[in-house]
């Protein structure tokens, strides 16, 4: 497959691998951002092809992990409501809240639709007029644009039953609280490659001078992966902290334009808490105040749920890069995809996931018996 | 800033125990697993039933006959490669067929909701009928029930089947030992990919289509050439991957797959790609993987390959001891990571 294969060729990928391994003179902490680098190194075992002195550590970049329990909660009142259809990407619904899940709302009747695209959540409401249809807006950068054109479309056409429970979360601010907490110990970051498709790379290069930290913009394959941290390796070897692009098949410096107006058209950047993190100063997005109508926040009127994260699981620690998953007393026994206890384990891009997923032959047999 | 963060930092708590039946556990996953082991096995102790094969095995006087059933509720009713109709007759046959069984006869039970176009009924009925013919069994007997509009999905469809199995045949998952091969008939993903692009609406440049197939002969014609086969399954819901995943645990063997070898067509890889699907768990309804002797796998494989339903048969992977029952595969990289049960269905990504 043309833009695939080439990009997962095993020769190629040893090579970079081995070229790596000439250039690494000490040890080295570098992280990926995004949860879908993270699901391929597990994939693949990126990881396992690096020299020892490589330490990967995987970062907060899992939409689905760091979207706040409150917002589950809500999404979950919004979706039991009986003049409600609620539409979502498919690696919500298993999400836990503090109480319940849009899967088990699903169960119990309410109108839970999975979709591949906002506009879909459109046709949906255009069709059924009586039904007030929300559609959960969640993700990065990357999914923004058509999550802002969505809301654009029905606003113009004046669908009064269509709104967004809208849960957005940007890069950079994290990557900044990262850099800022004296407990780091990342030297460097692979910054996502999606995300930087919209919106181009300019914003990192305050974060590179202010901390004198490389960042080096990767793709999602692992040969992508790989010729990233070479990159990296050959900066930090050298002393250099410069951005740097990688994924050039795709990105380029001032991203995608015209996405990025109708991003500012519909959204306004506000502070934002994460799960698992806490709050980040002006790390989301919310609907500007003139598309009220469309906003589910307000028209719901929940904004002001509150709820307590109970205290086992460390998916603080394990979002911050500071542990692995395999660190965790509750991976794997307690904590399974099955019965989450947090939301790490649930999407496929969560780090706890992919080392569930890929990774348990590696443990400790004891920790692997459920 | 560390105490704010450290404060911050904090976990949801756990779901309490299930309290309604989820669409997942109809998923041939771990949730699937969960309701046979802790509430159909508990309930209707059987020794045939607790083999867990897709078949029961039963002796009649002296006649080892094989007994399953399976029910259908796919949507959309019509799709590329076959419909709801041919689907009920090939599964239920090829449950059979995994057992080693030569099968015979067949019911249909129909669910019809009130309002089902009848023009749909019949295209349906003649089938049923079809498949039936082609695959050289008799529909012998069977029921009919309608419910309201809303209370269905169209049609819902159970078949139940009854084959002979061979004298001094064993098979069964609990068989497999280390050292075995594991061959696979074709490729993966047809099935579920043909659906799920009729249900997206998804237009592939060339055409997906199911690979619904009655599986009897290939399995006669293998059986005919070995006589050191373990089991046969058919990787229906939850893909290749739980099938290998349910006999590595009925075993209490390692199964060690090479990445390379498991053929997927080039469009449903890039189908996969795209709505962020592993076609390792996505349904096949034409295909079987077998554990067989290393001894006769080459001839084996030579065998299917003679067979229409086997031309690109091959041998995907070996069984190892292991000190617990785990599907693993060798990367084209070299490096191994497992290929686990899914939970539930296998949920689309948002990037």
């Amino acid at each position: 497959m043309k833009y695939v294969d080439e990009y997962r060729d095993a020769r190629l990928a040893r090579a970079l691998a081995a070229d790596i391994g000439r250039r690494t003179t000490r040890d080295w902490v570098m992280m990926e951002i995004c949860g879908g680098q993270t699901h391929t190194i597990m994939r693949y075992g990126v990881d396992e092809l690096l020299p020892p002195a490589v330490e990967l550590v995987h970062g907060p970049g899992c939409p689905v992990c760091v979207t706040p329990i409150e917002t589950i909660d809500k999404a979950v009142e919004i979706a039991s409501q009986p003049d409600v259809t609620f539409v979502s990407y498919g690696d919500m619904l298993r999400v836990p809240g503090s109480r319940s899940d849009l899967f088990h709302v699903k169960a119990a009747g309410g109108d839970v639709r999975v979709v591949y695209s906002p506009m879909d959540a459109l046709k949906i409401a255009r069709q059924r007029p009586e039904r007030r249809v929300v559609f959960f807006a969640v993700g990065f950068e990357t999914t923004a644009p058509a999550n802002a054109m969505a809301v654009w479309q029905a606003h113009r056409e004046g669908l009064a039953n269509f709104s967004m429970l809208v849960s957005h979360v940007l890069v950079p601010p994290a990557i900044r609280l990262l850099l800022g907490s004296p407990a780091n110990r990342v030297q460097a970051f692979i910054a996502p490659g999606h995300v930087c498709t919209v919106m181009g790379y300019s914003e990192y290069e305050e974060l590179v001078r202010e901390y004198h930290v490389p960042i080096v913009v990767g793709g999602f394959e692992p040969v992508d992966i790989l010729e990233a941290i070479r990159m990296i390796v050959a900066q930090l070897e050298e002393g250099r902290a410069e951005i740097e692009n990688q994924y050039v098949r795709s990105v380029s410096y001032d991203g995608n334009e015209p996405a990025q107006r109708i991003m500012a058209q519909v959204f306004e950047v506000c502070d934002k808490k994460w799960r698992g993190v806490g709050p980040i100063p002006q790390s989301g997005y919310r609907l500007r105040p003139e598309l009220a109508a469309h906003d589910a926040d307000r028209l719901f009127g929940l904004s002001t749920m509150t709820a307590e994260e109970p205290p086992e699981c460390i998916s603080a620690q394990v979002l911050q890069g500071l542990k692995k998953p395999t660190d965790c007393a509750a991976f794997g026994t307690r904590c399974t995809p099955e019965r989450p206890l947090g939301a790490p384990m649930v999407s496929t891009e969560g780090a706890c996931a992919a080392y569930h997923q890929y990774r348990r032959h590696a443990m400790d047999p004891v920790k692997v018996r459920g | 800033m560390t105490e704010r963060l450290e404060a911050g930092f904090s976990c949801p708590a756990p779901l309490a125990d299930r309290r309604t039946v989820l669409l997942g556990h109809g998923s041939g996953g771990k949730l699937s697993a969960e309701l046979v082991r802790d509430l159909f096995l508990p309930a209707f102790r059987h020794p045939a039933l607790a083999c867990l094969n897709d078949q029961a095995i039963v002796e009649v006087k002296g006649c080892r006959l094989a007994f399953t059933t399976d029910s259908f509720v796919v949507k959309p009713l019509f799709f590329p490669g076959g419909d709801i109709g041919t689907l009920a007759v090939h599964g239920t046959i090829n449950d059979l067929a995994m057992g080693g069984a030569q099968p015979l006869f067949l019911s249909v039970a129909l669910i019809l909701e009130e309002g089902l176009p009848m023009e749909s009924l019949r295209r349906i009925v003649a089938s049923l009928q079809q498949a039936a013919d082609r695959a050289g069994v008799g529909i012998v007997t069977g029921d009919t029930k309608v419910v309201e509009k809303g209370s269905g999905d169209g049609i819902f469809i159970t078949t139940s089947g009854i084959g002979v199995v061979p004298d001094g045949l064993m098979l069964s998952a609990d068989l497999a030992r280390p050292g075995d091969s594991v061959l696979l008939s074709g490729s993966i993903g047809d099935h579920g990919m043909t659906i799920l692009g009729q249900r997206e609406g998804l237009e592939f440049e060339s055409a997906v289509r199911s690979d619904s197939a009655a599986l009897h002969t290939l399995v006669a014609d293998m059986l005919a050439a070995s006589d050191r086969f373990r089991c046969f399954r058919d990787p229906t819901r939850g893909g290749l991957a739980s099938a290998l995943n349910e006999i590595a645990a009925s075993a209490g063997v390692g199964i060690e797959l090479e990445e390379p070898s498991i053929p997927v067509r080039e469009e449903v890889r890039g189908a996969c790609e795209l709505l962020g699907l592993d076609p390792m768990y996505v349904a096949n309804e034409g295909k079987l993987v077998a554990i067989v002797d290393a001894a006769d796998a080459d001839r084996v494989v030579d065998v299917m390959r003679a067979h229409p339903l086997g031309r690109f048969a091959r041998r995907i992977g070996t069984v190892r001891a292991a000190p617990s029952p785990v599907v693993t595969m060798r990367t084209t990289f070299g490096t191994t990571r497992i290929v686990d049960m899914l939970a539930g269905d296998q949920l689309p990504r948002i990037c």
